[in-house]
């Protein structure tokens, strides 16, 4: 399978400028939707080991970038790409690869938690079964529930169904179901909106401690969860002349500098809070 | 009585309770929903204590023997409808096994982008015509093209592979096959529209779960949107066997109309809404009272498939949202 292995070598060749380690080199020039200009222009990098956040008005391409990183937008009809981005070097849209594969390397959690009508166990050994894991998956089931710091709440409960869980408990048991797999990059599109402040917290301190194993792209409108959790901020903005509605990145900082001292003018309304 | 609010709220605001008019139309149209829906339990009802009426002579007369036997002679007045409840069953269920695989099949196909938003309506218009073709229209098309069209390859395969209970018979004609085939492409249209309906309401986010963890189009169709359309599905094949049971045209036409007992595909067969046209026009006061108590039967069998897929549909739905184990 010679599209399957474009990506499966053992190269851990990550792009190094400036002494980082960057794992997803993320170029879009132009990005559209059927006729629909969504996004221009914009450069991220993820780096290993850390959380980059996405932050922006509702509209500027937010959740688009995200799914650019593991082609989740390759699902919707008129989608076309200008552009590229390197998964460890690799052009992720390079023609010879297969989306399905990048999925696997490259995972990703939903604004809605979206556990399938199944129990909470073939949930998480969902993405293990599809990989063709044989060995030790009620193990590998364990540690991932265990990583999404579900395990103490439902270790007596793996035959519910995941539906019977609360919607914090539904998230992390999607982020089980992600990390079961070990993919190297986990992108998170806004995982906390539909939760409550207390599940919230819960998710953002599981941010921080998955960081260890795994990189991190996530969405949010929330600024001070960004600052929370975020390592790199990249904020993007609309653009609105000629009645166009195009995003772009505005500036790409590390989290701090961006809030104590953004360097566009943008930026710095947005996170005075002067628009949204 | 009612208490009114109006003393209670400022004087400058727009709002007020519904008018004495408002009510009273809000009153009528419950009333008369209400009406329509006991009119509805009534005649069914009705219809049943008609049928159990004049089929009581003969429950009392001939009883479970009725169920059991295998001959139907009005001359010596010995009734039995085993085999047409053996036809009934066998014939609905190849009808659904062919008519399901084809018809979920057909669901997955139109709901799952395999084709342009155009292609996908005028395929599922298509195949929901067929439901709009008459049964005695069905009937024809099966005698005069199915049975020939089959009958060469069936009588093949009856010399070669005879030993096997299904191929024990040769086709002359009339029979069990020709007559599941086209009963099958009746229930086509039920089974798909029912299931593309339960497929395309799986939720979005389950898609894009399935596919963000890397799964193909085929290990998400599996492993995810079939399994959370399952009780929709299921429903699909029941209300397809319903239809399959209580088919009579096309059946009258192409069964053969022989009170046979037999697994053979080949051999003519008869089920029970076959037997109850081909018996009414020429019944006498007797047998009227015995065709009465095989529609007595087959009402019952259409009814416990149904009670039978409702419950299990219950069970799953409720397993599936994990409101109980
Ligand atoms: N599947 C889609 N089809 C067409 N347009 C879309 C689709 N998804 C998003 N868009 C459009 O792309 C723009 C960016 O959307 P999105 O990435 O969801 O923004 P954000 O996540 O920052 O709120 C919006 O104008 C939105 O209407
Ligand atoms: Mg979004």
């Amino acid at each position: 399978m010679a599209t399957a292995n474009v990506l499966n070598c053992e190269s851990t060749a990550t792009i190094e400028s400036n002494g980082k380690n960057i794992v997803i080199d993320c170029k879009i020039k132009n990005l559209y939707y059927g006729k629909f200009r969504a996004v221009r222009d914009s450069h991220i990098p993820v780096e290993q080991g850390q959380i980059t956040a996405f932050i922006g008005p509702s509209g500027c391409g937010k959740s688009t970038a995200l799914r650019c990183l593991n082609r989740m937008n390759d699902l919707v009809r008129g989608f076309r790409f200008e552009g590229h981005v390197h998964f460890r070097g690799k052009d992720i849209y390079h023609r010879n690869v297969d989306p399905v594969a990048v999925r696997r390397y490259i995972g990703m959690v939903f604004q809605q938690p979206n556990p399938f009508a199944m129990s909470i166990y073939n949930n998480v050994a969902f993405g293990l079964r599809l990989n063709r894991v044989k060995d030790d998956i009620p193990e590998r089931v364990e540690n991932a529930l265990r990583g999404a710091a579900l395990w103490d709440e439902v270790k007596d409960k793996l035959k519910n169904s995941g539906l019977s869980l609360s919607g914090g408990q539904q998230q992390r048991l999607c982020i089980a179901r992600a990390i079961a797999t070990e993919p190297s990059v986990l992108l998170m599109d806004e995982p906390c909106s539909a939760l409550d402040p207390i599940a919230t917290r819960r998710i953002e301190e599981l941010m921080t401690e998955l960081k260890e194993k795994y990189t991190i792209a996530v969405v949010t409108h929330n600024l001070q969860q960004a600052q929370r959790v975020a390592d790199k901020t990249a904020f993007m903005y609309v653009d609105t002349t000629e009645g166009a509605r195009t995003g772009y990145l505005v500036e790409y900082e590390d989290t701090n500098q961006l809030f104590a001292d953004p360097k566009e003018e943008y930026t710095k309304q947005y996170i005075r809070g002067e628009f949204s | 009585m009612a208490i009114t609010l109006e003393g209670d709220v400022p004087t400058d605001s727009v709002a007020s309770p519904p008018s004495s008019l408002d009510v009273a139309g809000d009153r009528t149209f419950r009333g008369m929903t209400y009406m329509f829906s006991w009119m509805t339990i009534f005649l069914v009802l009705y219809i049943l204590y008609e049928i159990a009426g004049k089929a009581a002579p003969a429950v009392k007369e001939y009883g479970v023997g009725f169920i059991t036997g295998t001959t139907w002679d009005a001359n010596r007045g010995e009734f039995g409808v085993f085999p047409e409840i053996w036809g009934t069953l066998y014939s609905a269920i190849l009808a659904l096994m062919i008519g399901g695989f084809f018809g979920v099949s057909i669901a997955i196909f139109l709901t799952q982008d395999f084709l342009s938003p155009k292609l996908e309506l005028v395929f599922k218009n298509i195949v929901e015509l067929l439901a709009a073709i008459p049964s005695v229209v069905y009937g024809l098309w099966g005698i005069y093209v199915v049975i020939p069209a089959i009958r060469p390859t069936a009588n093949w395969i009856h010399e070669h592979l005879g030993w096997i209970p299904f191929f024990e018979t040769s086709l002359s004609g009339p029979g069990m096959l020709p007559a599941a085939m086209v009963l099958s492409i009746m229930v086509l249209p039920t089974i798909s529209a029912v299931s593309r309906d339960a497929i395309s309401s799986v939720p979005h986010k389950l898609k894009e779960a399935a596919f963000g963890l890397g799964a193909t189009r085929w290990e998400a169709i599996v492993g995810v949107i079939i399994p959370t359309s399952a009780t929709g599905i299921f429903g699909a094949l029941v209300l397809g066997f319903g239809r399959a049971l209580g088919e009579t045209m096309a059946l009258a036409m192409l069964v053969g109309n022989s009170n046979q007992v037999s697994l053979s595909l080949f051999s003519p067969a008869n089920t029970l809404a076959a037997l109850l046209a081909n018996n009414f026009p020429e019944a006498g006061k007797q047998e009227e009272g015995v065709l009465m108590y095989a529609a007595l039967i087959l009402m019952a069998i259409t009814l416990l498939v149904n009670l039978l897929g409702t419950a299990i549909m219950n069970r799953a739905s409720r397993r599936l949202s994990g409101v109980a184990r």
